[in-house]
């Protein structure tokens, strides 16, 4: 059961081959059993997933039914879930129980989607390694000593442990293709504002975009139209109509040109790596695709660029996090009387102690740093710089996608790296997503799919589409797992 | 030294829409703490501000009745920083790009003189809650009914002269934001109030001294105090040698004087930024044509006018134009009655503001109509009832409540309040007062004139004040064979 893709799960429950009950039973007895090893889940909603499947399967009897109706998910902890705790993988948000549901979770329960449970994620949505969260590090399913790439390292560990069908992420730099590579499966990124942000906590809110982690082209399309659409209370959510992805994807294969820019193949890539994602290339040229190799010019700056638009923005966004209306208040000092300021402790203390009690290590890092480039004196030199270079790098892409269709190249350098290797190197962490932030930084739909293996160890070829061309983006990959099923391997101790 | 002062003022002017800038959350005033605030107010996670729309029509309304420059495009910014009251932790105001800039007003002084006042700017930004130091026993109560509420800051050049400009300045555009209909105007309750910077330099000299910034003034007279009270200060200060200090001050009424809140140095870093959740405000031409069809008459258009279709005094056009519901009243009266529109400017200058201000009513409250006041000054043009009587009659129906125009007669009526215009009446009590006070008949004809007063006044003390005045007169002077 728990093999089947999200597209085979609809027609299962359709034709009756087993209830949305009974599924949701058989994952949530697979999340028990395999999600501790994992670390993947910081919450599991069991209860609500029988009555969310028990109302879906009423729903199948009266023929109501949409595809994603029984369909298990896991949420990313990012998304506000109303009754369910939604931590972001914070020790911040440890007590926080959202009060309404993110957009992204609202029409997905309207579809008739079940959630499983909550997602870990890197402590929030700041790391490439699912280190970061103050629930612990989620391990690869592939090889449990690895890290399974983050942000979204939780939802990745989930699909690819085939814990559940598919599972909301997010994406800021790189946090949905990135663990998609490295864990073996798709990862689809929208354009941005095609899906609401409203409910979704705010990392850096002019890169962030809601996608999916799912195994195949086909179940993120599924998913991306019931998800994609202008929402009222996100004014930066876009108003355009939503295609029916499912089926355009089916389509014929049209005329497609795809732009190699031949950078992202010099020494920071692992050599088996660029192989992988050379033979992919090769299979889409097989396929009629034409190759052209191009230059983006200005590429080479999107990691300084993103780490300090990302932390400026960090910076302002986390400063609602003061313990004073809700998340972690620090204890009173010992002798403290109720925490009484008259006891001694002024605003200040207060705000340090439960900002520097409620923060990780590498959120305190981005939060300085975003502090510094928005100070009097440093504005013009780093952040207007930084958003003159995000300027040069979208401009880089508007010219490419005059002559090409598609932006193709390697997800990540590298395959899964080890836990605990990275952790105390910021920049080596960072240029992890040296592929993957320039499509954020020019607000581009990008999916990475499965393209091979390097040492038993799963990687993704990284495709980048011109604004809300998420229909082609998924038709090429849709193609490509056609003729191909890198995208179907299973982690050996999961299938 | 002459000194010379100079100041600026910041008028913050909260907008009179029904629901918060950013929120779909009440502005009422006066709910129990903490009603209402939506999630947006309280800052929670993941949720978004979304911009009302009328917000921009009413800062739009401003900049054109300043002669402003409508922005096309303007920026919603992040002004950084910690306090309980401000949810976020960022105050989401319009920084580098406000929606409206560089414009003016004309300010009549109490002299008669106008000033051209340059207004800077004026942008949207949205208010913080209330901190509540008392009743708290060592701890702060946070209410955040307020956070979110729609502010439009309204920045002049440093071009007030004196306390009493900017008092005037002040009142000129509590006057315009409430004609425009975009702020209620009420100081007590905090939607209209400023800050003023403070500065002094030796007259003729070009350079502007060191300003202090006084903090949240509400009212016309505290704004005026304040500044008085810092200038002389800075002056005082200045000759015995010293500096003034770049600050934030806080005036304090009570003992009359400011003290410093917080100096430049401890100064925060707003480390402002474009807001990423908010698109650019994007102004079309067809909304400012909009916009400029929807303005009413302004202040100044109106007083002139008054002056000129009304023939009335500069003063009195300048008084009943300063709220637009006091002058549609006065046009209402003149218009109805046949008394001269200068009689209708006293009467609502005096017996109608006299009873609103006694029971501190707005003129939307008063308890007598226009139709009424009219039909009253119509009997005093008729000769019906005397000025005296009709401020009886003013105060009767003041007190009846019922508002109606009829009513002016009903209470003439039962009263037996007519003027008596009987001749034959009139000349026997004339006759009966000659008789009785013989002394004064005497001075009267001895060439002391203003003894004729007393005998008038005694005339109409025996008619209780109804026999008409003109009338007594002639016929004392009659009967006294004067000329």
């Amino acid at each position: 059961m728990h093999t089947r893709t999200l597209a085979q799960l609809a027609g299962d429950l359709r034709a009756r081959r087993f209830s949305a009950t009974e599924l949701t039973r058989h994952l949530l007895g697979r999340l028990e059993r395999l999600g501790g090893e994992l670390n993947a889940f910081i919450t599991v909603t069991a209860e609500q997933a029988l009555a969310q499947a028990a109302a879906a399967d009423r729903r199948l009897a009266k023929d109501e039914a949409t595809p994603l109706t029984g369909i298990p998910l896991a949420h990313k902890d990012i998304f506000c879930t109303a009754g369910v705790k939604t931590s972001c993988g914070s020790r911040m948000l440890d007590n926080f129980i959202a009060p309404y549901d993110a957009t992204v979770v609202e029409r997905l329960a309207n579809a008739g989607a079940v959630m499983l449970g909550k997602t870990n994620m890197d402590e929030f949505a700041m790391g490439s390694s699912n280190e970061t969260s103050f629930y612990g590090p989620v391990r690869n399913p592939w090889n449990h000593a690895l890290v399974p790439g983050g942000s979204s390292g939780g939802s990745a560990a989930a699909v690819a442990a085939r814990i559940a069908a598919a599972a909301t992420a997010t994406d800021t730099g790189g946090s949905i293709r990135q663990p998609a590579a490295l864990s073996g499966i798709t990862g689809l990124k929208p354009t941005y504002g095609r899906v609401s942000r409203y409910g979704m906590i705010a990392f850096a809110s002019s890169l962030d975009q809601a996608g999916v982690l799912t195994q195949t082209a086909e179940d993120a399309a599924l998913l991306l139209e019931v998800m994609a659409g202008f929402d009222a209370r996100d004014s930066t959510s876009l108003d355009e109509p939503v295609p029916r992805y499912s089926q355009l994807i089916g389509e014929p294969w049209d005329n497609v040109t795809i732009g190699v820019p031949e950078s992202f193949f010099d020494d920071g890539l692992e050599p088996d790596n660029a192989a992988a994602v050379r033979a992919a290339l090769a299979e889409l040229e097989k396929l009629g695709a034409k190759l052209k190799s191009i230059e983006l010019k200005y590429i080479h700056l999107s990691v300084p660029a993103y780490y300090v638009v990302a932390p400026a923005e960090a910076s302002s966004n986390l400063s609602r996090f003061d313990g004073v209306r809700f998340g972690h208040r620090a204890e009173p000092p010992v002798g403290d009387f109720q925490g009484s300021r008259a006891a001694g402790e002024d605003l200040t203390t207060f705000y340090m102690r439960n900002r520097g009690e409620g923060f990780g290590a590498e959120v305190k890092r981005r939060i300085l740093t975003g502090t510094y480039v928005l100070s009097a004196g440093y504005f013009d030199a780093y952040y207007l710089q930084a958003q003159k270079a995000r300027k040069l790098i979208s401009d880089d892409f508007a010219r490419a996608f005059r002559d090409v269709d598609f932006v193709a190249g390697p997800t990540t350098p590298s395959p899964a790296f080890k836990l605990g290797e990275k952790a105390s190197d910021p920049i080596a962490m960072y240029l992890n997503d040296i592929y993957t932030i320039g499509a954020n930084l020019a607000g581009l739909p990008a999916i990475s799919i499965p393209c091979g293996f390097v040492r038993n160890l799963p990687v993704g070829l990284q495709l980048v589409a011109p604004p809300l061309a998420e229909g082609r983006l998924l038709k090429v990959a849709h193609h490509f797992q056609r003729a191909t099923d890198w995208h179907a391997r299973i982690p050996p101790s999961y299938a | 030294m002459q000194w010379e002062i100079v100041i600026g003022l910041e008028i913050h002017a909260q907008l009179a829409t029904r629901s918060k800038i950013f929120s779909g959350a009440s502005t009422t005033y006066g709910a129990a703490p903490n009603s209402q605030a939506s999630l947006v107010d309280l800052g929670y996670p993941g949720v978004l501000p979304v911009l009302n729309a009328e917000a921009i029509t009413m800062a739009v309304r401003f900049g054109l009745a300043t002669n402003c420059e409508i922005a096309r495009r303007s920026v919603f910014a992040r002004k950084n920083y910690f306090y309980p009251d401000l949810p976020k932790g960022y105050q989401i105001s319009q920084y580098e790009l406000p929606i409206v800039h560089g414009g003016s007003v004309e300010v009549v002084l109490e002299d008669g003189s106008t000033r051209t006042v340059n207004i800077v700017r004026a942008h949207l930004e949205e208010d913080a809650g209330k901190s509540l130091h008392e009743d708290f026993a060592g701890m702060s109560g946070i209410d955040l009914n307020r956070a979110g509420t729609g502010l439009l800051e309204i920045v002049s050049a440093p071009d007030l002269r004196s306390a009493a400009e900017a008092g005037a300045y002040m009142r000129k555009i509590h006057a315009l934001v409430r004609y425009l209909g975009i702020c209620d105007g009420n100081m007590q309750e905090g939607s209209f109030r400023c800050d003023a910077n403070v500065s002094v330099r030796p007259r003729g000299e070009a350079k502007l001294g060191t300003r202090t910034e006084l903090k949240n003034l509400n009212s016309f007279r505290f704004v005026e105090k304040a500044i008085e009270i810092e200038a002389a200060r800075q002056i005082e200060l200045i000759d015995g040698g010293g500096k003034v200090l770049q600050e934030t001050r806080l005036y304090d009424p009570d003992r009359d004087e400011t003290r410093p809140m917080r100096s430049k140095e401890e100064a925060n870093d707003y480390r402002y930024f474009p807001d990423p959740d908010l698109l650019p405000v994007v102004v079309d031409e067809r909304l400012i044509a909009d916009v400029r069809a929807s303005l009413p008459e302004l202040p100044d258009a109106k007083r002139e006018r008054f002056i000129r279709d009304y023939a009335l005094p500069a003063y009195d056009a300048q008084v009943l134009t300063v709220e637009r519901a006091l002058a549609d009243y006065f046009e209402a009266v003149a218009k109805r009655t046949k008394a001269t529109p200068k009689i209708a400017a006293n009467w609502v200058m005096g017996e109608l503001t006299g009873a609103l201000n006694r029971e501190g009513l707005e003129i939307g409250a008063t308890r007598v109509s226009a139709a009424a006041l009219a039909a009253l000054l119509d009997k005093i043009t008729a000769g019906t009832i005397s000025g005296k009587i009709a401020k009886e009659v003013f105060e009767a129906l003041w007190t009846d409540g019922r508002r109606g125009e009829g009513l002016v007669d009903e209470i003439i009526e039962k009263r037996g309040l007519t003027q008596i215009s009987d001749s034959s009446l009139i000349d026997k009590l004339v006759a009966e007062v000659i008789a009785a006070n013989p002394a004064q008949v005497e001075q009267v004809r001895a060439g002391k004139q203003q003894v004729l007063g007393f005998l008038v006044g005694q005339v109409m003390k025996a008619s209780r004040g109804k026999a008409n005045p003109q009338q007594v007169n002639e016929a004392l002077r009659k009967q006294l064979g004067l000329p």
